[in-house]
């Protein structure tokens, strides 16, 4: 069910009598509802963040729960008609319909999250989710046992498959032995199913649990089980104390209020910004001591570091492909091109990727 | 494949079918008497969230799965004031009522979005789905209150005639299909998967309804055809884990290719229909015609 809330702001006009300029208006469209402690959740902290930033000079409406169908033009629509002046739309598949609707729209921005098509009003941005995935990769090497990893994936797009061979490169780095297994559910959010996938892997000997979902459950049945888990897009840990090893965090809120500036500013142009672990975009969640030896958390945090100072990079050559083909000479890092369109599986992991 | 993997195998499908189960069984005794209530899902999360609220402020599994039953009640006992007394069209007001349940549970659950739970163990459901199913086929087949429920559905003019209360039989039918969707919904936030987010049951009270016309409105078939959907579901999972190379989008589609296929197939004969669906279907009793 889509709802509008729309956040009253209120009006201060202040003694020296400047004459104030009307609020812009910031509009976000989610996939799912902000309490799903996930990818929604994160954006949603963002937009506060984003509030208290830019205090009178915005206000912000969301719309949740939006399907990535035709259901997402119709509410973009609704914020474009209803006078926003700039439009978050935050999840991949909402790409055609937020071009759809900026066509008809050339005065207002739209900002697209994860997408790779811009236009004269639409911006794309995405975070290097992939960097927080290899520090994943490299725990998870260290820390299984069984030498299986268990990893629930979402929908065959780029950004997941490139977060699962980031993740498999620096867990077979450290650990030549570990096996992938993969389940795709082909779902961001069904805690039912989620479950149903971890407790499988847990089933086939996975002991750590890697999720590309949005809710807690795979942690949780982890936590159940007795393995370990990572968490998805925020903190988790109060969830699965016992199971969280760590979370990636997307942390929006600086983006969303330097691009809200610049609408009120009026300097706004189109663009792509791809940012990391350097800019604050991508962050980890505390290490979970209780579980991790010292020296584990040590090389964790250099690793952060090297990622922030360029010195390592996920995706550092020599990478093959499950074909054997080299795509990554020794010596060089993948380009983004090839980042932003990774559809194949490196080598030693099974299985494919569903077309 | 060992015994071990198998048995897991096992218990995630008992686990992951059991709501289908309830929902699917509590639908079909509501159709059975003549009336389609669409109000599976929103049933559904009325009952998951009334659960997870309660549970979480008495600290009581009892009140948890009562209370949650009694939201059923009071969500079903509205649609049914609306269809048997108003006469309203049972479709629109069971998608209402659907819509409705989604609206009141995210606003009942705001708040307790993400507020940790222990989750209770699963298997007393698991065995009491089996019973309720075949509860529901000893009724249905061999017990004259029964067969009067069935006669209700199949022609309500015949029963009134007979002086079967129409009214007050559909009345209890549709009450007894809420409080299965809720304790479904129950099921999900309290021992599936421990938690309330807004929309969880995510489209199982649609499987469910699926599940009645792919049963052809048999009670045992119900239990069936959730086991076939929940089987291929955790069975896909399993053979994709495995890094056997199939396609997984295909698995996902096919209860629902299954239920189309059935539908062609009852209806491909009119005797058929007759058989297999209450005849008086989605047509609304007035009283004194």
């Amino acid at each position: 069910m889509i709802r509008i809330i729309t956040f009253l702001s209120t009006f201060l006009v202040f003694a020296f009598g400047s004459a104030y300029a009307d609020p812009k208006k910031v509009g976000f469209i989610y996939i799912g509802p902000p309490g799903d402690h996930g990818w929604t959740y994160m954006h949603d902290v963002g937009r506060k963040y984003m509030e208290s930033q830019l205090g009178d000079s915005i206000t912000t409406t969301y719309l949740e729960n939006i399907p990535e169908n035709a259901d997402a033009v119709r509410a973009i629509r609704k914020l474009a008609d209803s006078g926003h002046d700039l439009i978050f739309t935050t999840s991949f598949n909402y790409m055609d319909q937020t071009h759809e609707v900026a066509k008809d729209f050339p005065d207002i921005k739209f900002e697209h999250a994860t997408g790779y098509i811009q236009a004269d009003n639409v911006a794309t941005y995405s975070a290097r989710f992939y960097e927080g995935r290899m520090i994943e990769g490299h725990i998870a090497g260290h820390m299984t046992e069984t030498n299986t990893i268990g990893y629930i994936a979402s929908f065959p797009i780029p950004e997941v498959v490139r977060g699962i061979n980031a993740f498999y490169l620096a867990a077979s780095k450290v650990n030549p032995d570990i096996k992938m297994k993969i389940i795709w559910v082909f779902t961001w959010y069904d805690p039912g199913k989620e479950a149903d996938a971890a407790n499988t892997l847990i089933n086939q000997g996975a002991d750590i649990i890697v999720q590309h979902t949005d809710t807690y459950a795979p942690c949780q049945a982890a936590q159940k089980a007795g393995v370990y888990a990572f968490g998805q897009a925020s903190n988790q840990e109060e969830f699965c104390p016992d199971a969280h090893l760590t979370s990636i965090e997307d942390i929006w809120g600086p983006y969303y209020a330097e691009r809200a500036k610049a609408v009120v500013d009026g300097t706004w142009s189109s663009g792509d910004t791809w940012d990391g672990m350097d800019k604050g975009m991508v962050v980890m969640s505390p290490y979970n001591t209780k579980l991790m030896p010292a020296s584990l958390i040590q090389e964790a945090v250099n690793m952060e570091v090297g990622i922030k100072d360029g010195t390592i990079h996920p995706f550092t050559g020599p990478i093959y492909n499950q074909a054997g083909e080299l795509v990554v000479p020794e010596g060089e890092v993948a380009p983004d091109g090839m980042l932003l369109g990774m559809n194949f599986y490196v080598q030693g992991i099974d299985g494919e990727v569903p077309q | 494949m060992n015994l071990d993997l198998i048995l897991g195998i096992l218990q995630i499908v008992l686990i992951a079918t059991t709501p289908l189960v309830f929902a699917g069984i509590g639908e079909l005794v509501t159709e059975k008497s003549g009336v389609l209530n669409l109000g599976v899902e929103g049933m559904m999360l009325v009952g998951a969230v009334s659960a997870f609220i309660i549970l979480v402020i008495t600290g009581s599994y009892f009140l948890a799965f009562f209370v949650s039953i009694f939201s059923g009640i009071i969500m079903s006992g509205l649609f049914a004031f609306l269809v048997l007394f108003l006469m309203s069209n049972q479709i629109a007001t069971g998608l209402a009522l659907t819509i409705f349940g989604i609206g009141l549970s995210s606003m009942l659950g705001k708040q307790y979005i993400g507020t940790p739970i222990d989750g209770l163990s699963p298997w007393f459901f698991v065995i009491f789905s089996f019973l309720i199913v075949f509860f529901v086929s000893y009724f249905f087949y061999k017990t004259k209150a029964g067969l009067i429920l069935r006669a209700v559905g199949e022609s309500h003019n015949s029963a009134h005639a007979l002086g079967y209360s129409v009214i007050k039989i559909r009345f209890l039918s549709i009450i007894f299909g809420g409080s299965m969707c809720a304790l479904a919904g129950s099921y999900i936030s309290i021992c599936y998967a421990p938690m309330w987010q807004e929309g969880m049951t995510a489209g199982r009270g649609w499987i469910a309804l699926a599940l009645v016309v792919f049963a052809t409105w048999k009670p045992e078939r119900v239990l069936i055809g959730a086991y076939i959907f929940g089987g291929v579901t955790i069975l896909q999972m399993n053979l994709q884990a495995l890094g056997l190379r199939f396609p997984g989008q295909f698995f996902s589609m096919a209860p629902y290719v299954a239920t189309i296929i059935v539908l062609v197939l009852i209806s491909s004969n009119k005797l058929r229909i007759k058989l297999s669906a209450p005849a008086s279907l989605t047509i609304p009793f007035y009283k004194g015609r």
